[in-house]
């Protein structure tokens, strides 16, 4: 008897793709309590960063913060959420520690795409009569678009991780199927569900590595290699771009 | 950086596969049993006086379960301690491999762990039953009169709105939702059990440890409570009547390695015999609002029993 044929068995059981608790129900469930938590995470995260760093305001607070909250115990808060907000409210309670959990990553790709931005450019912006309004949404949003998705990208990683956790509250999510084959010790949808995630982690982070890539403006990707400043290491760290991809781009 | 962060990822997704190949590689069942480990080595009834005494993850048989050792304890016996071990599915196995020699166990479950099919309801056919059903290693002492099963409770009043006095009764009610553990949806006296026996159609909300809260705050109509539990009194609640025995009878038992020495086997029928119903109420009552450790209750319980 082998235990990850058996899990693979059970992922491949038509009995588990229909019906009451079926494999599709739990994926959407996943899904679902995911992107509404990464929804409700930027909707603070991105504006907050920005404002951080078009202004610089409240940046040393942001970083401690950010840091302090990456150490958060999520299974500790989201019980605790639950115990105060009742039985009846553990879905609020479920969105507020994934968000929370999603928050410092989106916090800091957005105040750190800001800053890792030429201050030349910035400055040339300025002297071309462009408002600060105008600076904000032309140019820093734009060229801080590669690390925020960075960012965004760790957060949904994080967070498709984290939703199992929702199973220990109801019966929902791929985190169910796992709760309850500790009870009744069935390893099979136990593994089998822990691939399903696996898979959806990294689906995940394949459509945010393309986003990364190309969501990003053409002009600041054109822009990259031209780009003459002095820690330039940053720079390209900033942007994303490997080696490889350089040199197609100068090869175009 | 892109380059890098994606090498890590490579790693740690290689890595992850290579830990699960190799638990599956050596996997006969459950990859985490830890036979091997030196700690909760097998005690040796016969040629050692050491006992291994488990149990489940649950208060009330962990108070059971140091009533057990602190008795054996007084009788001059070497105890092994291995608590909080989870459901039937986690420490059964350990029970036949001889890793532990004594459990504190209830009829009714453990008979339908070993038959699921079983016909018997009431307390004597399940024990009955239940001694010539148990794998060869294994036996029952004697069952207390103490009884610990599930039951269907619901609040009051919506006993009174639906005037509801058995599980029969449900049937005619309207969008209910059971709750309980996440294991009881894949019981025979679950969801599926409901409509077999009672025709009663639900649908299932695993609340867990918060299944009374659950109840009282309106998200189930059902819930799935311990007989015992001091809460089904302290908030009102009506337990259903059972009339079909969807539910076996459930007491309290001890389940034991079958070459547990004779004296520590009339140590533990002594305490079978002075276990009762309310007495292991009045214990839970000690754990859940007076906050007593499971040591505590269990030496002032038999202090007062005068069994040590």
């Amino acid at each position: 008897m082998n235990l990850f044929a058996d899990a693979f068995a059970w992922i491949l059981n038509p009995g588990n793709w229909e019906g009451r608790n079926s494999i599709p129900q739990f994926i959407g469930e996943h899904l679902w309590y995911t992107v509404l938590a990464m929804i409700l995470a930027s909707a603070i995260a991105i504006p907050l960063g920005w404002y951080i760093g078009h202004t610089g305001r409240g940046r040393d607070i942001a970083v401690a913060a950010t840091g302090a909250a990456r150490a958060l115990p999520s299974f500790g808060l989201l019980f605790l959420f639950v115990m105060i907000g009742g039985v009846a409210n553990r879905d609020s309670s479920v969105m507020i520690v994934l968000a929370l959990l999603a928050i410092p990553p989106i916090l800091a790709g957005a105040y750190a795409g800001f800053e890792a931005i030429d201050r030349r450019v910035i400055d040339a912006a300025r002297s071309m009569g462009m408002t600060e309004r105008q600076i904000v949404a032309r140019v820093e949003i734009p060229l801080g678009l590669p690390l925020l998705w960075g960012g965004l990208r760790n957060a949904v990683l994080q967070v498709v991780a984290t939703v199992v956790l929702v199973g220990f509250v109801r019966n929902a999510t791929l985190g169910y199927p796992i709760v309850q084959g500790i009870q009744i010790n069935r390893f099979d949808q136990m593994l089998g569900a822990s691939v399903l995630i696996i898979v959806l982690a990294l689906l995940l982070d394949a459509i945010f590595a393309l986003l990364e890539r190309y969501a990003t403006p053409a002009g600041v990707r054109a822009g990259r290699n031209r780009d003459h400043r002095t820690s330039s290491t940053r720079r390209r760290a900033a942007g994303g771009a490997t080696p490889a991809s350089t040199e197609k781009e100068m090869s175009v | 950086m892109f380059t890098a962060r994606n090498k890590g990822r490579f790693a740690l997704v290689a890595a992850a596969a290579g830990v699960s190949l190799a638990l599956a590689g050596c996997a006969t069942g459950d990859p985490l049993d830890d036979t091997t480990d030196p700690t909760t080595e097998p005690a040796e009834p016969g040629t050692s006086e050491s006992i291994t005494i488990g149990s489940q993850g649950y208060y009330s048989n962990e108070i059971i379960a140091e009533i057990y050792a602190q008795a054996l304890e007084a009788a001059g016996f070497e105890v092994n301690r291995q608590f909080n071990i989870g459901q039937r599915d986690a420490y059964i196995p350990a029970l036949e491999s001889g890793q532990i020699d004594l459990f504190p166990e209830y009829t009714g479950n453990l008979l339908q762990y070993y038959v699921p099919d079983t016909e018997a309801t009431q307390a004597d056919e399940v024990y009955a039953e239940l001694q010539v059903s148990l794998p060869d290693g294994l036996q029952v002492l004697d069952q207390s009169s103490a009884t610990d099963q599930d039951s269907y409770n619901v609040t009051a009043e919506f006993a009174a709105e639906n005037n509801l006095v058995t599980i029969a009764d449900l049937a005619g009610v309207e969008g209910l939702i059971l709750g309980g553990n996440p294991e009881l949806e894949e019981r025979p006296y679950g969801p599926t059990g409901l409509a077999d026996v009672y025709g009663v159609e639900v649908s299932f909300d695993a609340t867990g440890d918060a299944t009374v809260d659950a109840l009282l705050q309106g998200v189930v109509n059902v819930a799935n409570v311990f007989s015992a539990d001091p809460r089904i009194g302290e908030n009102n609640l009506v337990t259903l009547e059972d009339p079909e025995g969807l539910f076996l009878a459930s007491n309290v038992v001890p389940l034991a390695s079958a070459d547990l020495p004779q004296d520590a086997i009339d140590v533990i029928n002594a305490v079978s015999a002075a276990l009762t119903p309310e007495g292991l109420v009045a214990m839970n009552v000690q754990s859940t609002t007076d906050e007593l450790s499971p040591a505590v209750i269990a030496t002032q319980w038999l202090t007062e029993n005068g069994l040590i």
